[in-house]
């Protein structure tokens, strides 16, 4: 039974990960553009926010500034590529698709780049660590990963769903993404919303990789990982048909499949073979590809992405 | 009182609105070829400079310094001109593969998984029947098992597309992670003991003729030419053009848009899968997780680069490979870390992503004020 509450209460912060990718990522596809930078941006943010630390840690700033300096330095980091990723799809018309995928590029190998040139004292994240994980931090079970960031990410997530769904605001951004000559018709500024969106959205998801290098792992090889996850994330708005409350409960999903591979042999006290452990891993890609299929197949209106999603808006083009 | 006020601020207020931006962007109508390549090139040595300044910042280096290194690391010697042609055949090779499908826009983005599954195909195939048949069966029993493997991986999203409309891009970015987690599977079975690294294959090489690159860049040269065979001189490629146009007018015109999805994607999952069998007989003869290293990405921004034309393919696969192989021995030259080629190649594709609108669009300014006179 204690493995199994173990189990569960690790995998929800491995989820916020996903979760804030996934928040981010949602406000980006409702204003009608599908960033596949988010892993990118996920990197830089994690980057942007251990810069933070590293330049901070012997100011002697109370720790809880520190780390709320932190969390601004990746969401401005995050805000940033959205910007470049706006100025580049929104501005000057390019493909999303390859402008993404560009960034994804660029985010990876700048992270990669600067967490080398911090790796020198690696010992100095670890210092940060008690503060993320108030107010569990002195706790030696599974509770301890459970930090304010995983909170954040939760708050985060239901504004963004309050927002989406029971403001004006968030029906003229979901207007913007179904039909966007129709909301300029009717005198939205779309430039303004698609801007505003995208670079919420991409400083929302660059928490995420903060929270996991800074959080999650508290380690400086952490990185490596986050491309991965954030392709995840991105798989994640699908699971969960573009609502951002549902992702709660999706993150937590794909944290579980995530870690159940490398968890079953002490869950149901058995020996296993350590060689499925990789098929395991591929669980939550199975689960999103399914769903992508399903929700196609049933063809339920609400459950369909935006209509402009991944198309340019230019207005004499109507 | 208080309603004139508040009418004179409306008025204000409309008064602003009604105003003609400073500037408006306008379509153009078309641009002769050497403006456009003009205009390219300033981007990429805008690009390249942004990259120096960085290396000088970083390494100390000069500016010239910078470019020599970078032509000196990807075509400084024989040896480094054979590899040079190599990189490019085998990203050139997956970029022909997505091309039909993007020429359609089917949003293929899975040419990673669907290499590396056409590679696993290739190892699975040597390390069972290696040895047990003759060398020459082993290598078509390869190639056939890569290609059909490559091709049903390309095929059930775009089986799932044309039936209900699935969305293609986020399924072939799924099926990626899919081909990873079995290859490392895989690995994992076959090496009980080694730490999941395969050692080198002994069987299914394919021969050496004239240098050991050589009949790989021959091979993809030949499929170049098909390939801009295929789209440009044939019926079926006719058919994707329309398709990608628009789909209302294929289906207009009695074009079976489902079947011409379907039939693309096998193509393109297809030589995916000779890409696949190419790196394994030919190049690495083994297989990890990291075989097709992002290539299948990479084959994106090649492709797209040369507007989905196989012959000029060639080129930005080439420049592409040229700049991955240069910054690669600045970043060893003057002691940049490894990542250095990634951010090198991101910077340039920002610029020319972001100079396409300058081919594409033009900026009006407004016009009122050179009529009205008040230019400051």
């Amino acid at each position: 039974m204690n493995a199994f509450w173990d189990f569960i209460i690790t995998s929800i912060p491995l989820g916020m990960t996903f979760l804030y990718g996934c928040t981010g990522e949602i406000l980006t596809e409702k204003a009608g553009h599908l960033n596949l930078g988010i892993p990118g941006i996920m990197c830089v943010g994690g980057v942007c926010g251990c810069s933070a630390l590293r330049l901070l840690y012997r100011s002697g700033l109370p720790p809880i500034l520190i780390v709320l300096i932190a969390i601004i330095a990746a969401f401005a980091g995050g805000a940033l590529m959205g910007a470049l990723y706006c100025l580049l799809t929104v501005t000057l018309k390019a493909n999303q698709n390859v402008t993404g995928l560009a960034m994804t590029t660029f985010g990876v190998g700048i992270t990669k780049f600067v967490m080398n040139k911090l790796a020198i004292v690696p010992i100095r994240y670890l210092y940060a660590l008690p503060y993320f994980r108030f107010p569990f931090a002195e706790r030696t079970d599974a509770l301890k990963y459970c930090g304010i960031m995983v909170y954040l990410a939760v708050i985060i997530a239901l504004s963004t769903s309050y927002v989406l769904s029971k403001t004006q605001t968030g029906l003229h951004l979901r207007s913007v993404g179904e039909n966007p000559a129709t909301a300029d018709a009717v005198g939205i500024n779309v430039t303004k919303y698609k801007y505003v969106a995208t670079l919420i959205g991409s400083g929302i998801a660059a928490l995420g990789g903060l929270f996991y290098i800074m959080d999650y792992s508290g380690s400086v090889d952490a990185y490596k990982k986050i491309e991965a996850l954030g392709w995840l994330s991105v798989a994640l708005v699908i699971f969960t048909l573009w609502r951002p409350h549902l992702s709660i409960i999706g993150s937590f999903v794909f944290g579980t499949l995530y870690i159940v591979g490398s968890r079953i042999p002490t869950l149901l006290n058995i020996t296993m073979d350590m060689s499925a452990t990789p098929l395991f891993e591929m669980l939550p890609y199975v689960v999103t590809i399914i769903v992508l299929i399903v929700t196609s197949v049933s063809k339920k209106r609400e459950n369909q992405p935006p209509a402009a999603l991944g198309l340019p808006y230019f207005r004499e083009e109507r | 009182m208080m309603l004139t006020e508040r009418r004179q601020k409306t008025v204000k207020k409309n008064d602003k609105t009604i105003r003609e931006p400073l500037f408006r962007v306008v379509k153009r109508d078309g641009m002769p070829w050497y403006k456009s390549m003009l205009i390219r090139l300033i981007a990429v040595l805008a690009a390249l400079l942004l990259c120096s300044l960085l290396s000088i910042f970083m390494a100390k280096a000069s500016p010239l310094e910078f470019i020599k290194t970078l032509v000196d690391g990807a075509i400084g010697s024989t040896h480094k001109l054979w590899k040079f042609a190599k990189d490019t055949a085998v990203l050139l090779c997956i970029s022909l593969a997505i091309t039909p499908a993007f020429r359609m826009r089917f949003w293929n983005i899975g040419a990673e998984g669907q290499t590396l599954i056409g590679a696993l195909a290739s190892v699975a195939i040597a390390f069972y029947l290696g040895g047990k048949v003759s060398d020459g069966l082993l290598l078509v029993i390869m190639l056939f098992a890569s290609v059909l493997v490559g091709a049903l991986w390309g095929g059930l999203p775009a089986f799932f597309k044309a039936k209900w409309n699935t969305n293609e891009t986020l399924f072939t970015l799924m099926m990626n992670y899919v081909a990873t987690g079995l290859v490392s599977y895989c690995l994992v079975c076959w090496t009980p003991t080694n730490g999941s690294v395969l050692p080198r294959l002994e069987f299914g090489h394919i021969p050496v003729v004239i240098h050991e690159y050589f009949l790989i860049i021959f091979i993809v040269l030949i499929i170049t030419a098909l390939i801009h065979v295929y789209l440009h001189y044939t019926k079926q490629g006719y058919e994707i053009s329309v398709v990608g146009e628009s789909e209302n007018t294929a289906r207009y015109i009695g074009i079976n848009v489902s079947k011409v999805i379907i039939r693309t994607m096998l193509i393109s999952g297809a030589i995916c899968g000779l890409a696949g069998f190419l790196i394994v007989g030919a190049l690495d003869h083994s297989i990890n997780t990291e075989t097709v290293g992002g290539m299948g990405f990479t084959a994106i921004m090649v492709s797209w680069l040369a507007k989905f034309n196989p012959v000029i393919m060639l080129g930005t696969s080439a420049f592409i490979t040229f700049l991955q192989l240069g910054s690669s021995q600045i970043s060893s030259t003057f002691n940049i870390d490894s990542s250095f080629p990634n951010m090198v190649v991101g910077i340039v594709l920002f610029f020319i992503i972001g100079c396409e609108f300058f081919i594409g669009y033009r900026i009006k300014l407004r016009e009122s004020d050179k009529k009205g006179g008040n230019k400051q």
